[in-house]
């Protein structure tokens, strides 16, 4: 089996679902000769030519409305913004067109919206966010978010598979950061199915994307402690696994839920009313919630290692919650 | 120029100054004069052969351009009665740029995306009086099933797209499907539609732009009825004509006297068959004059009233049998028996509307996702 890394991964389910149906094409800015800014579709045009890796204008509501109606028409695109960040230019197509067309037309609207997002990049206000929560709360729209080479294969593939529209979040930081082996062939993993990641007894993180990776190595330091933590994986948080949920925090009846996004509106919100609504007398203690600062996200390294969530500062939060 | 008051006492093009009493009254008045003399056609259209049209062609598109009139006032009827809720906005008086765009596409292959006073379109693409009125009054017979209101409706059978309210949205999606179909190897023209209003918007430049650089097979037309909503054209664009951006996306573009049903149907047959063939988008400028409010519930106070007199009397339907009679395609005593097989049509339409069930809110919420 192939080692692969997380942006391999995407590249990888990409390029296999494009070699399976002739209905899937790639649409955004530089995706085609430069290959996309961080080089996911590298190669593709030369494989799958000029029509099925398009290079467009740079006009993000276009994008996304042409997406939308290439869906329409019986094809599957994948649409790529260049960063998440921009996908505020192409808000009213993904929410307004692609969210309700289903719902008003009865026409299946097969399109995965990719949108590369995420801190750590050194990225600043404009090329760093996490917009997941923007479109978590939109009937209509499925929204996923990988945090494993894996995974980030199964997502994807299952993404274009998919009768809906799919926002795929991948998160920059972990594109060459992290490895593991992945098949060559078919992966898929189911849309609205989250993952366990680490079993544990003690305490559990309920998390996704890059703070999965900071649950996991706080979790490694407390295990030397004794303390034993559980991560679940969401991947899917629109639809989210309830079970998956309910199953750890049964098990642990110490949740922290946390997420790289803002703290405030964030989807880690949903989920900590979740659990208080439904487990209430799981608990032994109150839900807490883990975030990033309610602040744009800065340039300067010091300022954004401050803002962001961390291993330190998930190490404390379970520490505290431990202790409760 | 003394300032209006309220625009209530709307007299001559000063009618309309009310939303410009920022600006020097002398400009306002003169730019707006000089585009509505731009704008005004001929009293009759002239008597000569339009496109590939046959005889039975002139009396088929004013058979539909007559029907989109008598269904469109039977929907005020029952919007006054209460049977119909929410929005009705109205094409009386321009119903001829829908009615004969939906019927240069080729109804088996082509896309439709209808926009707010298109309700022609939907006819003339094939669709029935009853399912729109079904639409209107919220029946699970509506092509959207009670899901969404007036003309906003898809029929995923017939390849028409309906669009969300924000306007300029549908541009680029129909864009993307003239893109698709070319790719899946098909001949296939999408056809959409924009007001001199919603021209305005970001989503019109993008698409068009897209459009351009695509080489799509895409037309659209723009159904300048030189109002959007009470703001009039003069506070709409800066440019002589909208039409004129089209050299700036270095596309073909072109105007035409969208009150006359049968110049439409010639200039955007004309654009179809080149986007067809693979020459490329076009834009079409139809001038024309909202007859009515915005929507039912607006008076259109703010319309100078000898402006809408000069277009009553360029009406497209009293301008259509003025040609037939003329050409000789249809006689006055053939056009009343049509007319009146017409009415009764749509009254029996109606009918079946009316006695239809409304939805079932079970599959409600399951229906969002497919
Ligand atoms: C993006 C957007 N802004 C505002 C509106 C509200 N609105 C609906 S119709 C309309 C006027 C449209 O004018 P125009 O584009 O000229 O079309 P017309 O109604 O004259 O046919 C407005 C402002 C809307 N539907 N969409
Ligand atoms: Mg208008």
């Amino acid at each position: 089996m192939p080692v692969m890394t997380y942006i391999e991964g995407i590249s990888n389910g990409l390029r296999y679902e494009m070699r399976r149906d002739p209905s899937v094409f790639i649409l955004g800015e530089d995706v085609g000769v430069y290959g996309g800014a961080f080089k996911v579709t590298k190669g593709f045009i030369d494989e799958f030519g000029p029509e099925r890796v398009y290079d467009t204008p740079l006009a993000e509501s276009a994008i996304m409305g042409v997406g939308v109606g290439a869906a329409l028409v019986g094809l599957r695109p994948v649409v790529e913004f260049q960063f998440s960040d921009f996908i505020t230019s192409g808000f009213n197509q993904v929410v307004n067109n692609a969210g309700t067309m289903h719902f008003r037309s009865g026409f299946p609207l097969p399109v995965v919206i990719r949108c590369p997002s995420g801190a750590g990049v050194h990225g600043g206000p404009f090329h760093s966010q996490n917009p997941e929560s923007w479109f978590t709360h939109v009937p209509g729209l499925k929204v996923v978010a990988p945090s494993t080479p894996y995974d980030a294969k199964g997502l994807i593939i299952a993404a274009i598979r998919d009768n809906n529209p799919v926002l795929y979040f991948e998160h920059k930081f972990l594109y060459r950061r992290i490895k593991e082996d992945v098949p060559e062939g078919e992966v898929i993993v189911e849309i609205g199915k989250a993952d366990l990641k680490r079993e544990g007894s003690d305490l559990s993180v309920v998390c996704y994307g890059a703070a999965v990776h900071l649950a996991l190595e706080a979790a490694e330091r407390l295990q030397q402690e004794g303390i034993s933590v559980e991560v679940l994986d969401m991947r899917s948080l629109y639809p989210y696994d309830k079970e998956a949920i309910v199953r750890t925090v049964k098990k642990t009846g110490r949740v922290m839920v946390a997420h790289e996004d803002w703290l405030t509106g964030g989807v880690g919100g949903e989920f900590a009313a979740f659990i208080s609504q439904e487990c209430f007398e799981m608990l032994d203690a109150p839900v807490t919630r883990l975030a990033s600062a309610d602040c744009p996200y800065p340039f300067s390294s010091i300022l954004e290692e401050h803002m962001l969530i961390t291993t330190d500062k998930v190490y404390a939060g379970l520490k505290k919650l431990a202790q409760y | 120029m003394a300032k209006a008051k309220t625009g209530a006492t709307a007299n001559g093009v000063n009618g309309a100054v009310a939303h410009h009493e920022n600006l020097p009254a002398g400009v306002f008045q003169q730019n707006h004069l000089k585009k509505l003399d731009a704008l005004l056609p001929e009293l009759d259209i002239p008597n000569r052969k339009y496109g590939d049209l046959t005889k039975d062609d002139y009396i088929e598109l004013y058979r539909l351009l007559y029907m989109t009139r008598e269904v469109e006032a039977r929907l005020t009827r029952l919007y006054r009665q209460g049977k119909i809720v929410g929005g009705v906005y109205l094409s009386k008086g321009t119903e001829a740029i829908a009615v004969a765009s939906g019927y240069s596409l080729n109804r088996d292959t082509d896309w439709l995306f209808p926009m707010h006073r298109d309700l022609g379109a939907h006819m003339s693409f094939g669709q029935r009086p009853m399912k729109l009125y079904a639409q209107y009054m919220g029946r699970a017979a509506g092509p959207t099933r009670g899901r969404d209101g007036n003309t906003h409706m898809s029929d995923k059978s017939r390849r028409i797209v309906g669009m969300i309210s924000h306007l300029g949205s549908m541009i680029p999606v129909a864009v993307g499907a003239a893109i698709g179909c070319r790719m899946q190897g098909k001949k296939v023209v999408s056809l959409t539609f924009i007001g001199d209003g919603g021209a305005s918007i970001g989503d019109f430049h993008e698409g068009l732009n897209f459009a351009a650089v695509a080489h799509a097979p895409f037309v659209l037309i723009i159904e300048n009825n030189q109002y959007a909503y009470s703001t009039p054209i003069v506070a709409q664009y800066g440019a002589a004509k909208i039409i004129d951006r089209a050299i700036g996306y270095g596309i073909p573009g072109e105007v035409v006297d969208g009150n006359n049903i049968y110049a439409v149907y010639e200039t955007v047959k004309k654009a179809v068959d080149r986007a067809r063939n693979g020459g490329g988008p076009t834009m079409i400028e139809a001038v024309t004059m909202r007859m009515r409010g915005h929507s039912e519930h607006d008076d259109h106070f703010y319309v100078p009233k000898d402006l809408l007199e000069k277009w009553a009397e360029r009406d497209p339907i009293l301008r259509a049998q003025r040609f037939l009679e003329k050409s000789g395609h249809l006689k006055e005593k053939a056009r009343l028996k049509l007319e009146e097989d017409t009415i009764a049509f749509i009254e029996a339409e109606i009918e079946e509307a009316s006695a239809s069930p409304m939805p079932d809110t079970g599959d409600l919420v399951s229906s969002v996702y497919a």
